[in-house]
Formats: structure tokens, C-alpha cells, sequence
């Protein structure tokens, strides 16, 4: 018997070094992509500067130096300070935990909340899908923006009520899509197999249909994080996204305003960082659907 | 002896563009006990929809009507949705024709039998469900079943994927099994090995097994009873190895279309179908 056991044991190291090497290659065919690893580099520095803001930083956030404010990019002030003396450098460093607080807060609740919704109403179709996508319909009618700043008008301004409102608007397309997927894979001969061996619609559902909705979701939501930083960020300029003293950078950007003519760097610099953080979510995402995207795929 | 399963005139129908209805199945009737059936018939005769009939997992809008439907002295036509349920994978399992496109793409294999066990029995802890898995697994003659566990059906060849389907269906003991044309996707040596596996559980375990298949040579070697099926009506009931004395032109036209090795060497008939095999019930 320790011939067939060393053999299961070899065999097995055989497979593990196989999905090794299968994910090495996925890496290599992700590396490949240059403007991918832009976005990932940006991605990665974002998440870095997050983490180790407090090591990084040159001053408080937020304590005021009346007597330096609005001085210009300099020794002191890497890239100036604000209107109440505060260094930006800082700030924005800071705000990139804002950033990806709200980033991931909306990610990790309409993902699945429209997967839910669309991988249900795809199964089930009938008049529980007719509701369910008129839902959908009526939310996608709306103005983004304007769907979110009613929501946060009704629950008061705030950096979770700011996620809540933008989760509200982020869901039907994630629900659109599932439903698509759900609908090809209903009918397919494994589901019915399942079925066959007496399993019940949820667990259908959960485990057989979701995670076959999940490859085109994923491919979305790193498309979808640019436009939940910009909605954030258009929440924080007109005052109903994170409040003050908060180093948000829309709520900067809406200070800086004032000062937009004579001290230009006080609005300029975390609007630099809006559009450099969204760049990357969007070239990451692109790389990923390129990757993971079944029906581009099935193409080359 | 009380038959494990009885259908008496059955009838499946879908609704049509027009708002009408087309039968596709009209009036089948058998009975079945511990023995193994096969099924024949042509693409489109009825075969396998009767067979997902008996199992409830037609679409909504197809329309079931029977006079009787029994499985095991359960009333099939009035059981509600969850007692069918229960019986499928339960005490009626069904394994379907390709084993590429039957497992699920990403869940290994094994997963996917304890998956199978687990709706049996919620109860069982997981290190018995996988123990059982295993056994199954060798039960269909894989040979290091730890390996196979972790694979994932892609990794699978057909032949294997097929056992694993079988195992999968075979592994709660069913009392029924329902084959829908379980080897056709496979080349001739596999069927026989996987066939020769059916072959050995169903009379180990003393199952009902009705074999759903086009192959009329494959079916009356295998089975004991032979229903030749055409146009949604049962033609012909006969015991497989008197394959020869059958009546009916269809079953007679069927066989005369098979070459044999020492036969003539002149080309083989084609069918002559005549309508009125679709009319008369005989």
C-alpha cells in the first residue's frame, strides 16, 4: 500500500504545481498588458498610501497654522498648504482612506445585492422576474447623481449615508447582468443534474448559478469603482458627502473653489488625485475584462 | 407483486406560437419492477421527456395529464412540489447524456457527490460525506479516487465524467434510476465499460432501471424488456432477447436497417415510414 500512497502523494504535488503554474501563467498574461500594470501600480500605491498614511505624512491633518495659510507648494508644504494652513500632501493621504472606504463599502453591498436580485429573477423568470427588472428599469431611469443626493438628503449628510445613497444607484446593472447570465445557465444540463439529485431552488441558486454570474460581475465592479469615486467626491463637493474637517477630496476640491484664481493648487491637487485614482480603476478594469471576460474570451 | 412504477396513459404537451397545443407524448402506458427496461425510439419520439415526466422536472409550461402515475404506491400526479422533491435523488435518480456539459464547470468533483449526499442527509458530518464519496467513486471503478476528488470535470475525461455522474446519481441509493442515453457521448469501448457499471450496480443494489436509448442492439443486450417508442405512442413490448420475432413494421424496419457481419453485402434498406404508425395504438 506505500506504492499507491506514494503515488496519490506524488500526484497530488503534480496538481498543486499545475495551479501553480496556471496561475502563473494567468499572471504572465496579466503582466503582458502594459497599461493593466499601470493601472494595478496606481492601484497598489493607492492602497499602500492608505494603509501607511500616518508614516508617510509631513503634518497633522488637521490641525490649523493660520499663520501659513494658502502658502504655495514649497520645502514645508510639498504641495501647499490649505486655507486654514492645513499641509494637502497630508490631506490627501489621508483621503485616500476615505476613498477606499467608500470605494469598497458600495462594492461589497450592490455586488451582491444586484447578483442577488438578477441571479433570482433570472432562475425564476415569470412574474417574479417582471417585478423585480421594472425595479431595476425605474432605479436605472434616474440620474445617478441625483437619485443619491435625494437618498442623502433623506438620511442626513455623512461618509456611510454618502456609500448608502451611491450603493442605491449601483446595483441594477450588476442585477442586469446576473439576470443575463442566470438565464443561459438555468437550462444548462449540470443545473438540471443538480436538480436531478433532488436539490432545492436555493440552493440552486446560491451555488450553481451564482458563481457562474460571478466572472462578468467582478469584470463590472472594477469598471463601476471610478464612477463610485467620482459620485463620492460629487457628493463631497456640494457639501453632502463627508463633512468638514474630513480630508475628502470633493469636499477639498469645494474649498479650494474660493481660491481657484490666486492659489490654484488648493483645488488642482486633490482633483489630480480624483482623476489619477479613477484612471487606474479604469485601466485595471479594462485589463480584467480582457482577462475574465467570458464572451471576450471565447473570441481569441 | 405491486409494480415500483405504473404510468397509464400519459400525456405531455407544450403550448404551441399559434396558442394551441402539441402533443408530444400521447398516451404512453408501462409498468416497471426490479428490472431493467429499455427504452428505444428515434429523436423526438417521446422517450426522454417521458422519462423527465416520471422524475417532475418538465418545464412549467409543459402540460402532464395521466390516468395513473404511481411510483412505489406514491401518487405522483397529486404529490405536491416538495414530496417530488424529496423522491428525486432520493429514490429516483436520473444521469443524462453528456458528462460535459452535466457537472458543474467549477466545483470539484468530489464537492459535488458530497454535494449530492448532503441533500440526502443534512446531517452527516463532512469527513462521513467525503469517506462515502470516496467509496462511491471506487464503486465506479476509479481507480485512485483521493486524485479524482480534487479534480475538476475539465480535467475529467468523458468516460470518467460519466462515472462521476453515475456515482453521483447512484451514491443515495435509489430504488429507480433513469439512464437517458448515458453512453452516447462516449466512444464504443467506454459505453461498454460504463454500461457493464450500471449493469453491476443496479443488480447489486436491486434498482429499477429503465435505459433510454437510440441503440436497439446496445438496449436488447442489456435490458430484459424492450418498449420501441415512435411518434409518442409505444409500438411494441418486447422481451429483449426475442428481438427477432418482433411484429411491427417500425421495430422490423428498425432491425432490418442494421448491417450484421455475415449478412448480404447489398446496400441496407432505408425505413419506409407509414403514417398510420402514428394513428393506431396497437
Amino acid at each position: 500500500m506505500t506504492t499507491a500512497s506514494e503515488l496519490l502523494a506524488g500526484q497530488k504535488r503534480q496538481l498543486r504545481a499545475a495551479r501553480w503554474a496556471e496561475f502563473k501563467r494567468f499572471a504572465r498574461r496579466f503582466s503582458r498588458n502594459r497599461l493593466g500594470m499601470v493601472g494595478l501600480g496606481i492601484i497598489v500605491t493607492l492602497i499602500l498610501c492608505a494603509i501607511f498614511a500616518p508614516l508617510l505624512a509631513t503634518h497633522d491633518p488637521y490641525l490649523p497654522q493660520l499663520a501659513k495659510r494658502l502658502s504655495p507648494p514649497s520645502a514645508e508644504f510639498w504641495l501647499g498648504a490649505d486655507e486654514l494652513g492645513r499641509d494637502i500632501y497630508t490631506r490627501i493621504l489621508y483621503g485616500s482612506r476615505l476613498t477606499l472606504l467608500i470605494v469598497v463599502l458600495v462594492v461589497i453591498t450592490s455586488a451582491p445585492l444586484g447578483l442577488l436580485i438578477g441571479a433570482v429573477s433570472g432562475t425564476y423568470g415569470g412574474w417574479l422576474d417582471a417585478v423585480f427588472m421594472r425595479v431595476t428599469d425605474v432605479f436605472l431611469a434616474i440620474p445617478k447623481l441625483l437619485l443619491a443626493l435625494a437618498f442623502v438628503a433623506a438620511l442626513g449628510p455623512g461618509i456611510i449615508n454618502a456609500a448608502l445613497a451611491i450603493t442605491l444607484t449601483a446595483w441594477p446593472p450588476y442585477a442586469r447582468l446576473a439576470r443575463a447570465e442566470a438565464m443561459i445557465v438555468r437550462n444548462s444540463d449540470y443545473v438540471n443534474a443538480i436538480r436531478l439529485a433532488g436539490a432545492s431552488e436555493a440552493r440552486i441558486i446560491f451555488f450553481h448559478i451564482m458563481p457562474m454570474c460571478l466572472s462578468s460581475v467582478i469584470v463590472r465592479m472594477t469598471l463601476d469603482m471610478a464612477g463610485i469615486i467620482l459620485t463620492s467626491a460629487g457628493l463631497g463637493f456640494i457639501g453632502l458627502g463627508a463633512q468638514p474637517p474630513l480630508p475628502e477630496w470633493g469636499a477639498m476640491i469645494s474649498t479650494g473653489r474660493k481660491f481657484i484664481f490666486d492659489q490654484w493648487w488648493v483645488a488642482t491637487v486633490p482633483g489630480f488625485a480624483i482623476f489619477i485614482v479613477s484612471l487606474g480603476f479604469n485601466l485595471l478594469g479594462d485589463a480584467m475584462r480582457d482577462l475574465l471576460d467570458p464572451h471576450l474570451r471565447r473570441r481569441t | 407483486m405491486s409494480h415500483l412504477v405504473e404510468v397509464e396513459n400519459l400525456r405531455i404537451a407544450f403550448p404551441t406560437e399559434e396558442g394551441g397545443h402539441a402533443e408530444a407524448v400521447k398516451g404512453v402506458s408501462f409498468a416497471l419492477g426490479r428490472e431493467k427496461l429499455g427504452i428505444v425510439g428515434e429523436s423526438g419520439s417521446g422517450k426522454s421527456l417521458s422519462g423527465r415526466a416520471l422524475l417532475g422536472v418538465l418545464p412549467d409550461y409543459a402540460r402532464v395529464s395521466a390516468d395513473r402515475m404511481m411510483f412505489d404506491n406514491i401518487d405522483l400526479l397529486t404529490a405536491p412540489k416538495s414530496v417530488r422533491r424529496h423522491l428525486r435523488g432520493g429514490r429516483m435518480g436520473m444521469i443524462l447524456q453528456d458528462p460535459k456539459f452535466s457537472l458543474n464547470p467549477v466545483m470539484r468533483v468530489g464537492m459535488q457527490i458530497v454535494e449530492a449526499i448532503r441533500i440526502g442527509d443534512k446531517r452527516m458530518a463532512g469527513s462521513e460525506a467525503r469517506r462515502k464519496a470516496l467509496a462511491v467513486l471506487e464503486a465506479v471503478h476509479i481507480r485512485v479516487p483521493e486524485r479524482v476528488f480534487d479534480l475538476y470535470p475539465h480535467e475529467l475525461s468523458g468516460g470518467m465524467g460519466q462515472r462521476v455522474m453515475i456515482a453521483m446519481m447512484v451514491v443515495r441509493e435509489p430504488d429507480l434510476l433513469i439512464a437517458d442515453e448515458p453512453t452516447s457521448a462516449l466512444d464504443v469501448t467506454v459505453q461498454n465499460q460504463v454500461l457493464a457499471i450500471m449493469d453491476e450496480l443496479v443488480t447489486r443494489r436491486g434498482m429499477g432501471l429503465i435505459l433510454i436509448s437510440h441503440d436497439l442492439h446496445l438496449v436488447s443486450k442489456f435490458c430484459d424488456r424492450v418498449l420501441v417508442m415512435y411518434a409518442g405512442r409505444i409500438v411494441e413490448t418486447l422481451k429483449a432477447d426475442r428481438l427477432h420475432e418482433a411484429t411491427h413494421p417500425y421495430t422490423k424496419g428498425l432491425l432490418s436497417c442494421l448491417p450484421s457481419i455475415d449478412g448480404s453485402l447489398a446496400p441496407l434498406p432505408v425505413l419506409q415510414r407509414d403514417a398510420a404508425w402514428a394513428e393506431a395504438t396497437p
